[in-house]
């Protein structure tokens, strides 16, 4: 507090007095523009995620961090036992690690959704006449940066460690843009339960219930054909588990039509289900 | 679509809102006319921030109507929008983003494109004596800089109906008559201002009307001169030096006062409710009566002092009548007695 007032007594020494002349131009009514496109709008809020990480650099440390550590852990810990070598474990392993990783991102949109939203600015948003869903997308869009950030870190580790993509560049960016499509979608669902619930512990403790049975009930780690039956049921309904079979096809050079078609759909599903009850939240918060 | 053009920039019929068992508001009925500072004057816990909330499309109410230049708050919530802005009570600006940042970003999200958003936001940071600011973050304003650029950021597009939600507490005196100048300012250019405080002389200086809340109601509501009237004008604290002649003194003050002279726990302290009807000159003139009768009948005074009535006292007056006791149904007790103007 004290640091703030000298602050300003520094650099402002001529103490402000408001002038009625200065006051009354910038309250002359100019022509209101007319309101933005949803996009524009969408777009803007984007802007002032990116704005955030310029000035708060140090969120980006765990989506870079994590997925480092996630994916030397891994491959070194199973890639012995399960396939042999660990290059050879990692062809298998890498796409899956990428897409685990960045899906257990996801939920940092819901924390940051919770804590934002208890601070007086969203109070000023939300009485803004612009498409009502654009803060949130533009939230989402500034999140998906990270996305693609922490999906470049592990491809670099992956191509540092020995992973060798057959589908070349095309197929890496193709699977890195299925996933994050993948993501936006599933970043919906934590929209939804940052606003829900009370606090940004709740928001964590939910995410990750919610996350560690999907990653890892998947066919991230193994193929489910080695899981009892029971266990492949489940697998095989996990979205995670299309997910990644559609990387890992797309980046191997030998696209699983089936599977980018089933990624294709639960997004737009995520979407309108969980977008719908993120709005209507939204509106009543 | 058009605009109803009934004069009143608010129009609230018996908005009830519920937080659990708490009834933020109970009832609340206001009018509030065009081109003008209205006051809603209440202690912490009143309502009004829930009041503003709910006129400002933030929160839908569980009963009752509000109308914003005759567009309904809930059904119409987006013309609504488009008419309005808010200072909220707690900064509604984004404290991790510059103050420049902050207006671009206003300005970019009501449709001006960049160099337009960008040179509005230098206008006003100027006009705003935040120029030297513009660049630092706000977590890193003061107070005072803090409300000048939520402020600039509610008019960047010169609002038809501004709210501001305590935009005084908490600052200075330099701070607040700052504000004070900027609402003048706005209310000058023909904008509405719904302005909430818990200072009496705040509302007294600025508003036109002011409605006084308690408890999710409506009180009393009035021109803040029929507001005086009906509580007293002021009140005169006396300090005498001899605590033995303070029977005497009670008894000349309500001779030259008319009445109410309230009991004090300091035996030197005297205080006294100002009855006159209306003016603050009024007010001056018994004060100065009262003062000369106590020096006729030899009492000694230290200190001799006339103010406004404070929150408290208003309290005191508008409440101690037993005719509005707390949880009463709104349909057996008499506003009238109590309001200046009864809403219909
Ligand atoms: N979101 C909420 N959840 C629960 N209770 C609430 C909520 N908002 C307000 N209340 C309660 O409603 C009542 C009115 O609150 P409100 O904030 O409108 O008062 P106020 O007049 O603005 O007070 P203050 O001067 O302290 O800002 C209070 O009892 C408060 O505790
Ligand atoms: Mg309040």
């Amino acid at each position: 507090m004290s640091t703030a007032i000298t602050t300003e007594a520094r650099t402002a020494p001529a103490t402000y007095i408001p002038s009625a002349e200065t006051l009354g131009t910038v309250l002359a009514p100019g022509a209101r523009p007319p309101r933005p496109s949803a996009l524009s709008a969408s777009v803007t809020f984007g802007w002032r995620a990116m704005l955030k990480i310029k000035h708060v650099p140090e969120q980006l440390f765990d989506v870079t961090a994590f997925p480092i550590i996630m994916t030397l852990m891994f491959t070194y810990l199973f890639g012995g036992a399960l396939a042999g070598s660990t290059t050879e474990y990692l062809q298998f392993l890498l796409p899956g690690i990428m897409v685990t990783s960045v899906v257990m991102i996801t939920m940092y949109t819901g924390v940051g959704l919770n804590t934002d939203i208890e601070k007086g600015v969203f109070d000023r948003f939300r009485t803004l006449p612009v498409w009502r869903p654009s803060a949130l997308v533009g939230m989402i869009f500034g999140d998906v940066l990270r996305y693609v950030l922490a999906a470049t870190v592990i491809l670099t580790v992956g191509l540092i460690l020995g992973f060798r993509p057959g589908g070349g560049a095309v197929g890496v960016l193709a699977g890195i843009g299925l996933l994050v499509v993948f993501s936006f979608a599933f970043s919906w669902v934590w929209t939804m339960f940052g606003l829900i619930l009370r606090s940004e512990k709740s928001v964590m403790g939910v995410s990750m219930l919610v996350l560690f049975p999907l990653t890892f009930l998947s066919n991230v780690f193994v193929e489910p054909t080695t899981m009892p039956g029971w266990l492949q049921a489940f697998v095989n309904v996990n979205p995670i588990t299309h997910l990644v079979a559609a990387v890992r096809s797309v980046m191997a050079g030998s696209p699983d039509a089936g599977a980018i078609t089933w990624v294709l759909a639960s997004s737009a599903v995520f979407v309108a289900v969980f977008g719908a009850l993120t709005m209507y939240r939204y509106n009543r918060k | 679509m058009r605009k109803r053009t009934t004069g009143l920039a608010i129009e609230a019929t018996s908005l009830v809102k519920s937080f659990g068992a708490t009834r933020a508001l109970d009832g609340i009925d206001l009018q509030v006319p065009e081109g003008m500072v209205y006051g809603l004057l209440g202690p912490n816990g009143a309502g009004k921030t829930t009041a503003v909330r709910v006129l400002a499309t933030l929160l839908r109410p569980d009963h009752g109507q509000a109308r914003v230049f005759g567009h309904d708050v809930v059904r119409e919530a987006d013309v609504v929008r488009s008419r309005v802005s808010l200072t909220g009570q707690y900064a509604s600006v984004d404290e991790d983003l510059t103050g420049m940042e902050n207006l671009v970003l206003l300005g970019r999200l009501l449709g001006h494109r960049k160099p337009a958003a960008r040179e509005r936001a230098e206008q006003l940071l100027s006009a705003f004596g935040l120029s030297d600011a513009a660049d630092r973050q706000v977590k890193k304003y003061s107070g005072g800089m803090r409300r000048r650029l939520d402020i600039a950021a509610s008019i960047l597009n010169t609002p038809d109906l501004l709210f501001l939600d305590e935009p005084t507490s908490g600052l200075d005196p330099r701070s607040r008559s700052q504000v004070w100048d900027i609402v003048r300012a706005v209310v000058g250019h023909g904008t509405t201002v719904l302005l909430t405080t818990q200072y009496l002389d705040e509302a007294d200086r600025l508003s036109g009307r002011i409605a006084v809340v308690d408890h999710g109601r409506v009180i009393a509501e009035g021109t803040p001169g029929e507001l005086k009237s009906s509580i007293g004008a002021g009140t005169v604290h006396l300090r005498l030096r001899d605590p033995q002649q303070r029977p005497e003194a009670e008894r000349v003050l309500a001779h030259a006062l008319g009445e109410l002279v309230q009991q004090e726990a300091d035996p030197v302290l005297v205080t006294a409710r100002v009855s006159g009807h209306g003016t603050d000159v009024e007010a001056s003139e018994q004060a100065a009566r009262a003062l000369a009768e106590l020096a006729l009948a030899g009492i000694v005074i230290d200190d001799f002092s006339l103010g406004q009535p404070s929150l408290d006292e208003v309290f005191l007056a508008l409440t101690d009548r037993p005719a509005v006791p707390a949880n009463t149904d709104p349909a057996t007790t008499d506003p009238a007695n109590h309001e200046m103007e009864v809403a219909a």
